[in-house]
């Protein structure tokens, strides 16, 4: 279960601290179309990134406030996990990136008509990132024009 | 995640975020949050078991189309 037990106990003293950023006012976009009609991109936090890409730097003090674009049709066996958290089993998505990093459910959901289409990048970020100001008040505002230009109606949000 | 998601709905992307620790996404507000049953590093489940995999994402796709939701939208994946 995903609660505050599965931590070891320096993880759960650091979050029950943590001063979480509360949204407020919480936006809300309305679908404008069915999603069967709809183009979607995917946003993974979990710090894949393709053989070709940097991996995420792990020392980098509050979090790695960078972003790596996937191909939508990548092959996922060849993606990489360089999420380097020990507050969780990495196990899992190392057997098997789709666990955080779903291209192929989302191809196959695609190609049932459940979803109009797939944005032809998806989205990598890090996780974990306790400083999220970088991330969200630079990174993020870079990224939306080119899906706005890629006509993307929905996302998918991953954290891991 | 979930501020990201605010970021993107703030400029007109519905969004939808899977969400495994109930404390942050009450305090945080997500517009749209699916909570899933399972433990970090498994957000949809399990490895290699496309067929759960595809309900998550599927009960996650459903809440953008359920009229009946206000913001922040907090559903739990059964």
């Amino acid at each position: 279960m995903g609660d505050l037990s599965e931590f070891p106990l320096k993880y759960r003293i650091f979050l029950k601290a943590y001063r979480w950023r509360r949204i407020d006012p919480v936006p809300w976009a309305p679908l404008k179309k069915p999603v069967a009609q709809s183009r979607l991109v995917l946003v993974s936090s979990a710090g894949i990134v393709t053989s070709e890409q940097k991996p995420f730097d792990n020392s980098i003090r509050g979090g790695d406030p960078s972003i790596r674009e996937i191909p939508s049709d990548v092959d996922v066996s060849t993606l990489i996990e360089t999420h380097r958290s020990d507050a969780f089993d990495h196990t899992g998505i190392r057997q098997d990136p789709n666990l955080a990093f779903p291209a192929d459910r989302l191809q196959e959901l695609s190609a049932a008509g459940i979803i109009g289409s797939l944005n032809h990048r998806h989205l990598s970020i890090m996780g974990s990132v306790t400083a999220p100001g970088r991330l969200i008040k630079r990174t993020i505002p870079q990224v939306v024009p080119k899906l706005v230009e890629d006509r993307v109606d929905i996302a998918l949000l991953i954290p891991v | 995640m979930s501020l990201v998601a605010a970021e993107l709905e703030q400029r007109g992307i519905s969004t939808v975020v899977l969400q495994l620790l109930r404390l942050a996404t009450e305090k945080v507000r997500p517009p749209r949050a699916l909570m899933v049953p399972f433990r970090h590093g498994y957000p949809l489940g399990a490895p290699n078991d496309p067929e759960l995999q595809r309900a998550v994402i599927t009960a996650a796709l459903n809440l953008l189309m359920d009229p009946s939701l206000k913001p922040p939208a907090i559903v739990e994946f059964k």
